[in-house]
């Protein structure tokens, strides 16, 4: 028995499994390979959204001069660009996210599995609202 | 066997991660990323906003956004570079730049959030 856990020696007639080399540009050859490195990539925009935020913090937490050059360099072309662009890429991530929530959650009621449209949907419901208050907070 | 416990919770705080930031970040890039630099809507006076973020209640929900939005690109992050470029011979390099990076960014967070007056 123990000899299973050890690792196979190397015999010269162990075969050798058929790897075809698969190119570093693999996920340019179909769009839904292109849509999947897309949303991985999403995270970056997530990531480059948290430093913008801390940036914004910093910049409160020291004056009213510190807040106007803040805001003077948000509005800058390059600054608006990219925060265009990652605000389509996250967006895109909310919403491939929330379409895969039916199949990370499986909520049953009264025994029955709930359709996955009504949770996917409950999803959507918590973004709106949580957007608007988030919008009522810092509009009013 | 080490990597294989800390697995899911790594997972569970890029999990985490994507539900915070799919909640709130489309609308705090749209306000401040594109909205109020392009001048559609004046933005909050200096003085509102510096008490909206130093509540304690938006101190904790901003860190606790801070800290899993950026594990959460840790963990994404790493395994597109994994799957994407092939590189499997620098697997514990980006491990560690990923979630050292996200950890520091923690930290950093915190720090900030507790210098807001």
């Amino acid at each position: 028995m123990a000899a299973t856990h050890e690792k196979p020696s190397y015999t010269e007639f162990h075969p050798r499994w058929y790897r075809p080399r698969v190119s570093t540009y693999w996920w340019l050859q179909r769009s839904a390979y292109v849509l999947f490195i897309l949303r991985e990539l999403s995270s970056v925009c997530i990531a480059w959204f948290v430093i913008f935020l801390l940036m914004l913090i910093h910049a409160v937490s020291q004056d009213r001069a510190a807040y106007d050059e803040f805001l003077e360099w948000a509005a800058h072309p390059i600054v608006v660009t990219v925060n265009v662009i990652s605000l389509l890429m996250v967006v895109f991530h909310a919403a491939t996210w929330f379409n895969l929530a039916p199949q990370a959650m499986v909520v049953r009621m009264k025994g029955k599995r709930v359709p996955g449209i009504y949770i996917a949907g409950a999803n959507y419901a918590a973004w709106l609202v949580v957007s608007a208050l988030v919008a009522w907070l810092l509009l009013r | 066997m080490a990597r294989r416990q800390i697995e899911p919770l790594l997972w569970l705080l890029f999990s985490a991660g994507g539900v915070m930031s799919a909640l709130l970040v489309p609308v705090l890039l749209l306000l401040f990323g594109v909205v109020f630099p392009l001048g559609w809507l004046e933005p909050p006076s200096w003085e509102y906003l510096k008490d909206v973020i130093g509540h304690p209640v938006t101190r904790v929900l901003l860190f606790l956004l801070c800290m899993l939005a950026l594990f959460h690109w840790a963990h994404r992050f790493r395994y597109t570079l994994y799957d994407g470029l092939q590189i499997k011979h620098l697997n514990e390099m980006i491990a560690l730049m990923c979630y050292g990076g996200a950890i520091v960014g923690s930290v950093t967070a915190g720090y900030l959030l507790w210098q807001v007056p």
